[in-house]
């Protein structure tokens, strides 16, 4: 909190009169990206962020006295690393420690630890597969191979697929030059990948349930479909894409939570001369003539710029702060069609003592990584099954991380924080999704009880509880349906179509008026892309 | 064959990796874990426990004792008042560099002194006209050292002395869970951190304090392989790599002076006389021939020659210390020649330590240097960039 207030002032403590260059309307990380490249270039930048803190769902509270949460998202590793150099982000504060393991606890008192000694994780598979062991490397290689492939579609604004440009035909014809690149097996792999199931994909390649039920999950964090569902596949690819100093599907944790990514944006574009202001809810945009000219912030107050920039989502931009009236119906139609429909909660935990897994006892590196309670395809059907029918999963996939194992500053002295990231947890409960605050503890019970299947003595170590439902992610951060990724990651709302048909290049039908969120190419994540693309595209306009 | 430290009995039970190197004929531990990423983000993020036994020590009595280091070596000893650490260098009669360490005062007529090499001989020879005992402590003396931004915190657990009152480069003898010790706000990482001298019979108590206290505070024990990466990181020069002793070089080319090693800040020589002190004189008024400066690699350069065979850039784990060339910003003539070099994952940069020709030295110039890729010989732009690499704030405070 008192690194914000060094950052960013409240609103009303001093109110701006003057006009800007452009106003981005959202302090979460994609808008301060697009903010700092925008000052960067020179340009006269106001960020209106309406809560108190900065970064949206890239964002480390206080919520329970000496223990800090990074309350929404959990883990960096989609974070563009040439943003980092461009913005000179090491120099404000970004710090990113990777995830040292993979770690599955199965019911049956099993588990299996994948970490980064290749030997050691090839004997592990090896106790429950043998073939799976030998096999795994080879699968690793190739979403290497694709991962690298795909990146170039990530680090560049999506092609325009109707734009018979000479630009356009160009970047086509460079995608298929990349593609013609790839390993002749790897061609019917990606092409297999993009409209496969996850598990139907990992089958290609594993036989043991333990490996593809924890290495599915990939593929539907954040959508509303299970592993079994069609185009689920390409999803676990985009969370192959991460990269930590240049190695392929490392994830790792923000120093002083998420939050630290999001606030060393922000201290880069404060050294470039952006004014941030938190407290300042952006009600509407105000439109002249059909072309944004600046913004109406709570209380009353206008802002003159000359372009605005949203960094919330599409819903919140459009109907929202310019309304449907103002839009052509087919733009309107598209808009309402594009999916939200957010599946996932949040639990965070103060604990005074480390969880004890009762299939693998005691401190360890298996608990400085990933913790995946995924144990097989059936247990992630069955969540999906559940929330199908408008309920919270009985016993979630859930994925777990402990940063104070490896980040001493976010708890107090030999305790710890445990993030728990759960799915399914459906916006729309069959009883409505304002019904979510009156369901918030029982879901928090479910994953305490879930987790206590495996620790014991888990209930016992908890000093603190925080559940986030999908609805307060609507509420308290904006997000549409409480989807962290401003819009499902699924393959028909990517690249071109993201999010309406036409519109991916950070336009829109207003004039003035750009996007930079999460919701247009390449998507959600803590990556920075949207709004580094969208800043580089209005700077190139 | 190297022979265990004091602490062997705990750091070979940790060594799961069972990678050890010989370090000045003792058995040294590369790094714990395989791999080892957790030790150095456990270093720069919490504290990292590194045993640093194997350093030459050597205490030095008597009424002239100061004026008799200050005869040996760059710096005036003589002004450095009791309770104080100095980093310095020592050269022969032609001010080519020795050695390099750390002297402290532990009071007026009694300093200890920690090398790199076993210096003894060296020492005694100066010794003539000065009223002086000197003793090799090595192998009675085991040292540890805790390094990184929770270091302080771990120590004040088990000590009720004054840790805020220490300031960088102070030395005192404290308690440590009921051990005496000396505690020095010095090492090797460039960050907050102290040096635990003790005596061998009480080292492995000390590991076993320091490792309960530093629990809670996330303290690992750390190998040789991150703090090679650490040092870089922090633009500190390492002898037998960045330089080598004069006393063993075959030829002039091999041997360096403080000054070209950008140690001008530890040379005093406006005083009594002291060894090479001629021949550094005549070198500031003539001008060194080579600088030391660090180097950071051209991103974009390194990726397109990786590009170039359709692969992403790629990084060896940890520090290389192998040697390249370094050459002028056209690549035209070789200028100098990069001695170590690491990725820092905290600086997200590739980081090199090189000696170059003086006029290329400027903060800011580009130079080109060598860089292999599938086997095939290539160069990167080099920046010319200020030292340290990394240098965090609560280093000092």
């Amino acid at each position: 909190m008192s690194q914000v207030t060094q950052i960013a002032q409240p609103f009303n403590s001093h109110i701006p009169t003057e006009s800007y260059d452009a106003i981005v309307v959202g302090g979460g990380h994609n808008g301060l990206v697009c903010a700092a490249y925008l000052a960067k270039a020179g340009k006269k930048v106001l960020v209106l962020e309406s809560r108190h803190i900065l970064g949206g769902a890239a964002a480390s509270d206080e919520i329970f006295p000496g223990f800090t949460f990074s309350v929404y998202s959990y883990v960096v590793s989609l974070f563009r690393t040439h943003i980092v150099r461009e913005l000179d982000l090491t120099r404000h504060g970004y710090q990113v420690i990777p995830l040292e393991c993979t770690f599955t606890p199965f019911p049956d008192g099993e588990s299996m630890t994948r970490c980064g000694d290749p030997e050691a994780t090839r004997r592990e598979i090896a106790r429950f597969s043998p073939t799976d062991a030998e096999v795994a490397p080879r699968f690793s290689l190739a979403m290497t191979q694709m991962a690298s492939f795909i990146k170039h579609l990530i680090d560049s604004p999506a092609p325009d697929l109707t734009a018979l440009r000479i630009s356009e035909v160009t970047k086509l014809l460079g995608l298929g030059r990349r593609f013609k690149a790839l390993a002749d097996g790897n061609k019917y792999v990606f092409t297999k990948l993009m409209t496969m199931s996850a598990v139907e994909f990992l089958n290609l390649w594993f036989e043991s349930d333990r490996l593809v039920g924890p290495m599915s999950v990939s593929g539907i964090i954040g959508t509303f479909l299970g592993v079994r569902s069609p185009g689920t596949a390409y999803v676990l690819l985009h969370h192959y894409m991460g990269e930590i100093d240049g190695a392929f599907r490392s994830w790792g944790f923000s120093k002083g939570g998420t939050g630290g990514v999001s606030l060393a944006c922000a201290r880069a574009a404060r050294s470039f001369g952006a004014d941030i202001r938190t407290q300042a809810a952006v009600e509407k945009i105000i439109l002249r003539a059909g072309k944004a000219t600046g913004v109406v912030v709570r209380g009353g107050h206008e802002i003159k710029s000359k372009t605005v920039i949203s960094a919330v989502d599409a819903h919140q931009t459009f109907f929202k702060m310019i309304g449907a009236q103002h839009l052509d119906a087919d733009f309107v139609h598209q808009l309402k069609r594009f999916k939200y429909r957010g599946s996932s909660a949040k639990v965070n935990l103060a604990v005074d003592r480390l969880p004890d897994f009762s299939c693998k006892p005691g401190d360890g590196p298996h608990l400085r990584g990933d913790i995946t309670i995924a144990p097989g395809v059936e247990y992630l059907e069955k969540a999906y099954d559940d929330a199908k029918y408008g309920n919270f999963s009985e016993r979630p996939f859930l994925d777990i991380v402990i940063p104070s194992l490896t980040d001493p500053t976010v708890a107090p002295p030999g305790k710890h924080v445990i993030s728990i990231f759960v799915q399914y947890a459906p916006y729309h409960l069959k009883e409505g999704p304002e019904q979510w605050p009156a369901k918030r503890e029982a879901l928090g019970d479910t994953v305490v009880d879930t987790l206590a299947e495996y620790c014991p003595d888990i209930k016992d170590s908890i000093l603190h509880r925080q559940v986030v439902t999908p609805w307060d992610l609507e509420q308290d951060v904006g997000l549409t349906e409480g989807n962290i990724f401003q819009g499902e990651l699924s393959l028909e709302q990517l690249g071109p179509f993201r999010p309406v048909s036409g519109w991916s290049r950070y336009q829109t039908p207003i004039d003035h008026l750009w996007m930079c969120g999460s919701c247009v190419h390449p998507g959600g994540g803590i990556m920075g892309a949207p709004g580094e693309l969208a800043a580089k595209t209005l700077l190139k306009s | 064959m190297p022979i265990p430290t004091p602490f062997h009995d705990r750091t070979a039970s940790l060594c799961i990796s069972h990678r050890w190197t010989d370090w000045a004929g003792y058995c040294a531990v590369c790094s714990y874990n395989l791999p080892n990423d957790s030790e150095y983000y456990a270093l720069r993020h919490a504290a990292g426990l590194i045993d640093i036994s194997p350093l030459f020590k050597y205490e030095v009595t008597g009424p002239d004792a100061a004026a008799f280091l200050s005869h040996i070596m760059t710096k005036n000893i003589e002004d450095i008042p009791g309770g104080r650490a100095v980093y310095c260098c020592w050269c022969d009669d032609f001010g080519k560099i020795i050695d390099d360490g750390t002297v402290f005062r532990l009071d007026k007529d009694r300093l200890r002194v920690h090398t790199a090499e076993p210096m003894l001989a060296w020492f005694k020879q100066f010794k003539r006209g000065f009223n002086v005992t000197l003793e090799d402590m090595t192998a009675k003396i085991a040292a540890v050292a805790i390094q990184g931004p929770t270091s302080r915190k771990i120590l004040r657990q088990i000590t009720d002395v004054d840790l805020d009152a220490l300031a960088y480069y102070r030395v005192l003898t404290a308690q440590l869970d009921k051990l005496p010790v000396l505690i020095s706000r010095t090492g090797y990482t460039g960050d907050l951190g102290y040096e635990i001298w003790v005596e061998n019979a009480a080292a492995l108590s000390l590991w076993d304090a320091l490792m309960s206290a530093g629990k809670p505070y996330l303290l690992q024990p750390v190998g040789l392989d991150v703090l090679d990466i650490a040092r870089i990181e922090a633009g500190l020069m390492l002898n037998g790599v960045e330089f080598h002793n004069a006393a063993h070089c075959l030829v002039e080319l091999q041997k360096s002076t403080p000054f070209e090693l950008g140690l001008d800040w530890t040379v005093d020589l406006e005083r009594e006389p002291f060894c090479g002190q001629r021949a550094l004189s005549a070198e500031q008024a003539a001008g060194s021939r080579f600088a030391f400066v660090g180097l950071e690699l051209d991103w974009d350069e390194q990726q397109a020659l990786y590009a170039k065979h359709g692969l992403p850039v790629q990084f060896n784990p940890g520090a290389w210390r192998s040697g390249v060339p370094v050459y002028n910003n056209d690549g035209s003539r070789q200028i100098g020649k990069a001695t170590s070099g690491t990725w820092s994952p905290i600086v997200k940069k590739n980081l090199a330590l090189a000696s170059v020709k003086t006029r290329y030295a400027q903060t800011g110039t580009v130079l080109k240097i060598e860089y292999t890729v599938e086997y095939r010989r290539e160069t990167v732009s080099a920046v010319v960039a200020p030292m340290p690499f990394y240098n965090p704030e609560h280093k000092k405070t």
